[in-house]
């Protein structure tokens, strides 16, 4: 097989794995899903002060869809790849022919794949539920944004593994970092709600760049341009490229444990 | 001769101050089941990982397949196949998915289906690893080391904690391995195992081979004296001899001549155990005396 469908012929199974799983298809597809409905009955027919005034709903979908790209991707890559390491499977793997970087990228295609998945979901359940747009004329610059955002993600999982001595470790740990950035980067509590200084401190992190890119491309302002926040992205890929350095220096193929 | 498909001479590993492998050397033939047998923490699974290629070593020379397993590729993890001491598979993919997925990661396999068939899981090729007994995934487990159709496979403890039947079948699947014509290289701590499946042994000790041999001569058992015992007038009696038939002829033959019957006559070898046992107590007590 060429590397190419080498790629495919581990994704493929990556994919099955993935769908058969019941704790990744509650945490990544229907928690999002469960937020958003959450979310939208108890805020629903308020405003959030941004750009001027819009529904809160219109807030939501973007901002659901920041969570699904992150747990698709940081949170499911982490949470599975430290659990294949503990098994043993990672250093089974090591020892077939296969190469390690198709492994991995089996695994960040496949995460990718679901981000896209959960996008359009979060996309369709928020027009058809609640009316909010889908910016057809900005796909171009919502795909670019999600892909960076994912693959950047993806690789800050990887390098998070490192971090993580054990199967049971791995939840707390993930949860531990992503559910206050959550909060503070204006994923779960709209922007107008939050002080400023909280703002700042998230902006120290990449989930309110990310949030930030993606609402700018996702919500249609009067005037405004093609949607990709270059500046926002490039902060995203700048912590994507940190994360791939840490990844390749400290990633392991071998359980810690025992 | 052809050349042996594993040669290690000296070899040598230390973990900080402990030395886990003392200088072994060993040759593995094509087409034999070799086992290494010892007790836990003897270094079998050190050396092991050193053969697959997963440690590096502190000295010596190996050869495996003719590479140094230290620098081979691709080309030579095409040859070989592994099956780690503990390993749990992917417990949301079929036999046949797991089986087909490893499958794509080599240029020549064998079918799926007849690996299924090999390892004996016809009935279960579409069950998920998790609904699989712990005797089943282990012998999946075989099969995914042996569908990219190996020169070589190393079975690390493949029976650990199984119950006797598990390891019967296990058994069978390895025995079977010998008309494919795969050099087997096992390690193990049964003794059982080790002569029901080997065809030459090296015993391991504290990081050192204490005895080779195939499982009928290790530790010359053949020259060892044989044990004559009995329930004579006297009560119970144990004879050593180096001459068993001599041993026996005289005392029948006076037996006979003074109308006494011997009770209980048997003539024992010491087993393959007993031998086991003190060969690695040896290396436990060396151990003990050198740390004082």
């Amino acid at each position: 097989m060429s590397a190419l469908a080498l790629v495919a012929h581990q994704f493929r199974f990556d994919q099955k794995a993935f769908w058969r799983n019941p704790a990744s298809v509650f945490f990544t597809v229907m928690f999002p899903v469960i937020l958003l409905l959450i979310f939208a009955t108890v805020f629903g027919d308020e405003t959030v002060d941004v750009h001027g005034g819009i529904k809160t709903t219109t807030y939501y979908v973007p901002a659901i869809i920041t969570l699904s790209v992150i747990s698709a991707t940081m949170q499911t890559l982490a949470m599975s790849l430290v659990i294949a390491r503990e098994d043993g499977r990672l250093k089974r793997g090591r020892g077939t022919p296969l190469p390690p970087w198709v492994f991995i990228a089996g695994r960040i295609g496949n995460s990718i794949v679901v981000a896209l998945i959960m996008m359009a979901l979060i996309a369709v359940l928020g027009r058809v539920l609640y009316g909010v747009e889908i910016p057809w004329d900005r796909l171009p610059a919502i795909i670019v944004t999600l892909v960076v955002g994912a693959a950047s993600f993806c690789c800050l999982g990887i390098a998070l593994t490192a971090a993580i001595p054990s199967q049971d470790a791995a939840a707390p740990i993930v949860n531990a970092m992503l559910l206050p950035l959550y909060f503070l980067s204006g994923v779960f509590i709209p922007d107008d709600q939050l002080p400023s200084g909280v703002i700042h401190f998230a902006d120290a992190f990449p989930i309110r760049h990310f949030f930030e890119a993606f609402f700018g491309a996702y919500v249609p302002v009067a005037g405004g341009g093609a949607g990709v926040e270059w500046g926002n992205l490039a902060i995203v890929a700048v912590w994507g490229a940190a994360g791939l350095l840490l990844a390749a220096r400290y990633f392991r193929w071998t359980p810690r444990g025992g | 001769m052809a050349e042996p498909v594993i040669s290690i001479r000296g070899l040598r590993k230390s973990y900080g101050d402990f030395e886990a492998v003392r200088g072994i050397d060993l040759d593995v033939e094509r087409g034999e089941v070799f086992a290494f047998l010892g007790p836990n923490g003897a270094g079998k699974t050190t050396t092991v990982e050193i053969l697959e290629g997963y440690r590096n070593r502190s000295g010596g020379e190996v050869s495996v397949l003719g590479e140094d397993p230290r620098h081979a590729g691709r080309e030579w993890r095409e040859r070989i196949g592994i099956v780690l001491q503990s390993c749990r598979l992917d417990p949301y993919l079929t036999v046949r998915e797991s089986l087909t997925l490893f499958a794509g990661y080599y240029r020549q396999p064998h079918p799926v289906e007849e690996v299924i068939a090999l390892v004996g899981l016809e009935g279960k090729a579409d069950a998920r690893a998790s609904g699989l007994s712990g005797g089943q995934q282990r012998r999946l487990d075989v099969g995914m080391a042996l569908v990219g159709r190996p020169e070589l496979l190393f079975l690390d403890e493949p029976t650990t904690g199984f119950d006797p039947s598990a390891r019967r079948q296990a058994w069978d699947v390895i025995a079977g391995l010998r008309d494919l014509g795969v050099t087997v290289f096992l390690t193990t701590h049964y003794m059982d195992e080790a002569q029901r499946l080997a065809d030459r042994v090296a015993i391991i000790s504290r990081g050192e081979v204490v005895a080779r041999g195939t499982p009928e001569n290790l530790g010359d058992r053949e020259s060892r004296p044989a044990t004559v015992s009995y329930a004579g007038p006297d009560g119970e009696v144990s004879l050593q001899t180096t001459t068993p038939v001599e041993t026996l002829h005289e005392l029948t033959g006076r037996a006979l001549a003074d109308g006494v019957d011997l009770e209980g006559l048997e003539v024992t070898r010491p087993s393959l155990e007993d031998i086991y046992l003190e060969l690695t107590s040896e290396g436990e007590e060396r151990a003990k005396r050198e740390a004082m």
